[in-house]
């Protein structure tokens, strides 16, 4: 098990490679200057060019991956161009938010979905099984930031129950940080709960015809305890596997719902660094997202030998 | 369960009790959204105009524009030139102190001075006058000249970017091309680094030190007095979201609404809207005059001649209310203003157009038109623009792209075929074109210009006639000649003035009527 850890922690370091010579090529290769935006509308070429000097982006592209690449492997990912702040000070700052927004909707995700797709396959075919399945098909379907906006007008500006935007940190009261954190949590959430509670109605459906299920059903268990306990924990495995994938979607949705609903996180620190084409920046969070990316699947992997007994490394 | 219950009843109390500490902060308490985030703190380094405004929160200026356009004295208390205009003294007023409790002297100011004038390029017009500048005492510094100039008063009063802030000696003496990292000003507001969070908010707190000049403020002049405690810049880069948040109380003021959601705005009873900025802004064509065939100036006449300045304002601001057919490089309402060069021009006269592109041997190279499509004010230009011209016989290759990289673009001089560009629209603030020294785009010194390279000794020794002459009358003599040459040799188009008022909330009183987006004098009641 441990050399398995150790095997696949290994491997991330060439996967991280590959991520920094490609966020590194297409920052660069994009036709952009973020000389000439830090210089503002009025500067002149000159006044540009001098920024560039400043910045080192009149280096060829390779001096500048070997500066940049040698200081990230020390933990150094530079200053930002646009804050005068180092970027893992801006990226720390920007932590709490985001693994907030994303613990709060995978809590919600988690909770609603699972027990609806395990009733879901349990009413197979029934009004209940649709109208999940529906639900489902619509939580694809629409757009995030349309929900967002949908959820804003009727509970924030209607209603008037919930605020519009913004971010209260936890150490500020565990109050405001919940109030904040229901709209953005809720309309991300959707297209997880989507997502979970279609596979958990396939996964349970799959397992609800084995033998150990009926066994259970002679042995005069209940319904609920049938479910949860035979047919769930056997289904566990693909949906822990959708969980861990839908870290994906729930770093690109983090992305949209962080720039509706205000909230200073990594999602608008990329979108912000990105139209600022801040290299330090951009480079430094997609690096981040990336490893965490691969962190999760491994804890993915990882989590199967828990519910799997069958399952060794 | 009743621990439970006890629970819940404490999270929801708590979560009541938040709210209401936030109608208490809101008393005294400006939030406001800007039209940008601040990202940047160094209002001499960038030319970008939340940075300005930044400078305007925590800096002072020597003079200042007032609501009539007049420079006034500010930090000045003294400012005596003699009889032959190349002397002038300036005398500090009294009880002036930086936010560290330090009295502000006159080498700070000289400092400063020197570090405006190494960047902006008024500065440098002015300092190319200037033979000495020097400090005789603790309150008092003195201006040295070459020769007469009208541009001192020009520029240590210039409005907008670069702004000459004054700064302690310690700050202003930083690499002009390094940011700063020291943000002590002498303004009304100090600058709460601590709390600066970057896509979140800006915070400023009333100084409480800043003493005020006697007169009313007016514009950018006179006294500043802060009545709010703090100021929150709070960075909502979503149109819609900004209004939501106003209606619903969370924010107090927005520098910016786009035009099509101002109705929904002040449709509400708590909301009104304000137009600070009374001179408003101009749409710009600007052609590459390195680029063929616009190296031609027989094409970019036609192109005077294809455009109309109303089909741009109808298709982008929609509303007459809020716009304004102003056929003058320098903007209507300002001193400058005249319609000289203009005559018969910008009026879609697509006949003379065409005349002028068989007279000028034009050969169908399609035109490299840059499109900007997310910065909702410039999208619709460049189509109108496209429209227009094609209409006149050009061929038309409009490409769009984000403004960022259109930025970008706009700087590169390669063929357009090669990744360089023919011609692009942009918006300007009207104070930074109310004469040929602040006007970009009337910079004709061939490279040394503003993208898009105009080349013209003529109209750059105007320039400097305009620049040696202090007399008002004179100054609008030269101006008008200089109009009738750009408009001749066609450095940029103007294509109309438009309005961007903001929005707030009913109890916020006392916004001034400046070119800048100002936070004293304002009250909430």
């Amino acid at each position: 098990m441990l050399t398995y850890v150790l095997r696949r922690l290994v491997a991330t370091i060439p996967v991280m490679l590959l991520v920094a010579v490609f966020v590194f090529l297409m920052l660069r290769l994009t036709p952009s200057d973020p000389a000439a935006i830090i210089a503002g509308d009025n500067a002149n070429s000159e006044q540009v060019a001098e920024i560039r000097k400043r910045l080192g982006l009149d280096q060829p592209i390779v001096t500048q991956f070997a500066i940049w690449l040698g200081k990230t492997v020390t933990g150094d990912f530079g200053e930002s161009f646009f804050f005068k702040k180092q970027v893992a000070e801006l990226i720390a700052d920007r932590v709490e938010p985001t693994l907030s927004l994303a613990f709060f909707t995978l809590l919600i995700a988690i909770a609603v979905a699972v027990p609806l797709g395990v009733v879901a396959a349990y009413r197979h075919g029934g009004w209940l099984d649709r109208t999940v399945m529906g639900f489902s098909v619509l939580g694809f379907s629409v757009p995030v930031f349309v929900i967002g906006y949908l959820l804003i007008y009727v509970f924030a500006v209607e209603l008037n129950w919930l605020p519009v935007q913004g971010y209260q940190r936890l150490q500020q009261g565990i109050g405001g940080w919940l109030q904040r954190l229901i709209l953005p949590a809720l309309t991300l959430s959707v297209i997880y709960i989507a997502l979970i509670a279609r596979i958990t109605r396939t996964s349970v459906l799959e397992v609800m015809h084995e033998d150990y299920i009926r066994t259970a059903r002679a042995k005069g268990q209940t319904e609920l305890k049938v479910l949860i306990r035979h047919a769930l924990a056997n289904a566990a495995v693909p949906i822990v596997t959708v969980i861990g994938l839908g870290v994906a979607l729930l770093i690109g949705g983090v992305v949209v719902t962080e720039s509706v609903f205000t909230i200073p996180g990594l999602g608008r620190l990329t979108v912000d660094a990105v139209l600022a084409r801040d290299y330090p920046t951009i480079q430094a969070v997609i690096l981040l997202f990336s490893l965490a990316y691969v962190l999760i699947n491994l804890a993915v992997d990882l989590a199967y030998t828990f519910l799997d007994p069958r399952i060794r490394y | 369960m009743g621990h439970l219950r006890r629970s819940l009843f404490a999270l929801a109390a708590a979560a009541a009790l938040s709210g209401l500490s936030t109608t208490a902060d809101a008393q005294k308490t400006l939030r406001a959204v800007m039209h940008s985030d601040l990202k940047i703190l160094d209002p001499i380094w960038t030319t970008a105009y939340i940075v300005r405004n930044h400078g305007y929160m925590i800096y002072d200026t020597l003079f200042a524009t007032d609501e009539n356009g007049e420079i006034k004295p500010q930090m000045v208390g003294q400012y005596e030139v003699s009889a032959d205009k190349l002397t002038h003294t300036f005398s500090l007023r009294d009880g002036l102190q930086w936010h560290d409790g330090t009295p502000v002297t006159a080498e700070d100011c000289v400092a400063s001075i020197k570090r405006w004038a190494a960047k902006d390029t008024t500065g440098q017009k002015l300092m190319s006058f200037v033979d000495k500048l020097t400090v005789r005492d603790a309150k008092t510094f003195v201006m040295e000249l070459k020769a007469p100039t009208g541009l001192v008063l020009l520029g240590l009063g210039k409005p907008s970017s670069n702004v000459p802030f004054m700064m302690p000696k310690r700050v202003a003496e930083t690499d002009p091309n390094t940011q700063l990292s020291d943000f002590t000003g002498s303004g009304p507001f100090v600058f709460k680094r601590d709390e600066w969070k970057p896509g979140d908010k800006t915070v400023y707190v009333k100084f409480d030190k800043y003493k005020p000049r006697s007169e009313p403020a007016s514009g950018l002049a006179g006294g500043k007095v802060a009545n709010v405690d703090r100021v929150e810049w709070r960075a909502i880069s979503d149109h819609q979201q900004a209004i939501n948040a106003l209606l619903a109380g969370e924010i107090d003021f927005i520098e910016a609404p786009p035009h099509d959601l101002l109705p929904l705005a002040i449709g509400d009873s708590n909301v009104k809207q304000f137009d600070w900025n009374v001179l408003g802004n101009q749409f710009t064509f600007r052609p590459n005059w390195t680029a063929k065939p616009f190296d031609n100036p027989k094409v970019r006449q036609a192109l005077l001649y294809a455009f109309n300045q109303k089909d741009f304002l109808e298709a982008v601001v929609g509303d007459p209310k809020y716009y304004k057919v102003c056929n003058s490089y320098f903007p209507c309402g300002t001193p400058l203003f005249s319609e000289k060069g203009f005559e018969g021009k910008l009026n879609s006269d697509f006949k003379k157009a065409q005349e002028l592109l068989k007279e000028a041997g034009y050969d169908g190279t399609p035109i490299v038109l840059m499109h900007s499509t997310d910065l909702q004010i410039l999208t619709n230009l460049a189509p109108v623009a496209k429209s227009l011209m094609e209409k006149a016989g050009f061929k038309v290759d409009m490409q769009s792209m984000d403004w960022q990289t259109l930025v970008a673009r706009r700087a590169k001089k390669d063929p357009p075929t090669a990744g360089g560009w023919h011609a692009f629209l942009t918006s300007w603030v009207s104070i930074d074109i109310t004469n040929p020294i602040f006007t970009g785009f009337m910079n004709a010194a061939c490279d040394k210009a503003m993208f898009g390279w105009p080349c013209d000794p003529e109209l750059e020794k105007l320039r400097d006639d305009f620049a040696r002459e202090s007399d008002p009358g004179k100054q609008k003599a030269i101006a008008d000649q200089v109009q009738v040459r750009a408009a001749e040799v066609v450095t940029h188009i103007p294509l109309g003035q438009w309005y961007q008022p903001a929005v707030m909330r009913n109890n916020v009183d006392g916004m001034l009527k400046a070119p800048v987006p100002v936070f004293w004098n304002i009250s909430m009641k």
